[in-house]
């Protein structure tokens, strides 16, 4: 919350968002769909890029969920902002 | 368990501080068909529900939580730089002498969150009725609130809380069909 968050902190989070708001519409229409195997390769291509973009983001801002390896080796980065709400 | 993921399900923003906003907002944090009550009305009814309705109690009850965050997040950023005598205005006095700008748990008149807004019947059919009815409360509630709400971009935030509100709905109506489909099935030796 102290200094300015850069662009591509919002652009990155964003990315991540609607990527996550893809699989999470996809699981709910699979847990009343279970058998749909076209929503099941879609899900499944959406999960590798929404890893991929996550790491991409916790490498430059630090860790996005709980249990990513804390990549600043003298500090433990987790519990400094910003929250969520603070952005 | 759950885990925690260090950012909002969709991105809130407020234009300008409005505690009188922030107040309305108040009864989809604390209110009868909040996001409180339904997070905890479906995480619940998760363990006496049939196996093939838990995963969709589970991801929707997750989901309310999510919900649950995004309009803490409206409710402290209108709220945050606003006076006393703001909140006062908003009527939200009493609200401020006991909490101060603390966020609390109760609807939009103040009256605390209580447990016996929600239910757990142990019949199927009628908790996922009372789920899909919580649903369409919830969705009338956030039109009600966009009505009186001149933040164009608070609105965005509160457009898609609305949305989904239909998912869900729908998605319980199906969870229905699921059980009376098996339920008939089982008529049939």
């Amino acid at each position: 919350m102290n200094k300015p968050l850069p662009k591509e902190y919002y652009t990155q989070l964003e990315e991540i968002q609607a990527i996550d708001f893809t699989l999470y519409e996809l699981a709910l229409y699979l847990d009343t769909h279970p058998s749909d195997s076209q929503a099941i390769q879609q899900y499944n291509q959406c999960a590798v890029y929404c890893k991929q973009l996550k790491a991409q983001f916790e490498s430059t801002f630090g860790p996005l969920q709980f249990g990513s390896p804390n990549t600043n080796q003298q500090e433990w980065t987790w519990n400094s902002g910003p929250w969520p709400w603070q952005i | 368990m759950w885990a925690y993921e260090k950012k909002l399900m969709y991105p809130v923003k407020v234009s300008t501080c409005n505690p009188t906003l922030a107040k309305y907002l108040t009864e989809q944090y604390g209110g009868a068909d909040g996001e409180l009550a339904a997070a905890l009305r479906y995480l619940n009814q998760r363990y006496t529900i049939p196996d093939k309705v838990i995963g969709l109690l589970t991801d929707i009850g997750t989901e309310e939580f999510a919900h649950l965050e995004m309009i803490a997040t409206m409710i402290y950023k209108l709220t945050k730089d606003a006076t006393p005598t703001q909140l006062k205005d908003a009527g939200l006095a009493e609200h401020y002498v006991s909490h101060d700008s603390a966020l609390f748990y109760s609807n939009a008149a103040g009256v605390p969150f209580t447990a016996s807004y929600i239910q757990a019947k142990g019949d199927p059919i009628a908790d996922l009725y009372e789920d899909i009815a919580a649903e369409e409360k919830a969705r009338a509630t956030y039109q009600w609130i966009i009505d009186q709400s001149d933040d164009p971009d608070l609105n965005d935030g509160l457009r898609f809380l609305r949305e989904r509100e239909i998912i869900h709905s729908q998605r319980f109506r199906e969870a229905v069909e699921i059980l009376i489909e098996e339920r008939d099935r089982k008529k049939v030796f």
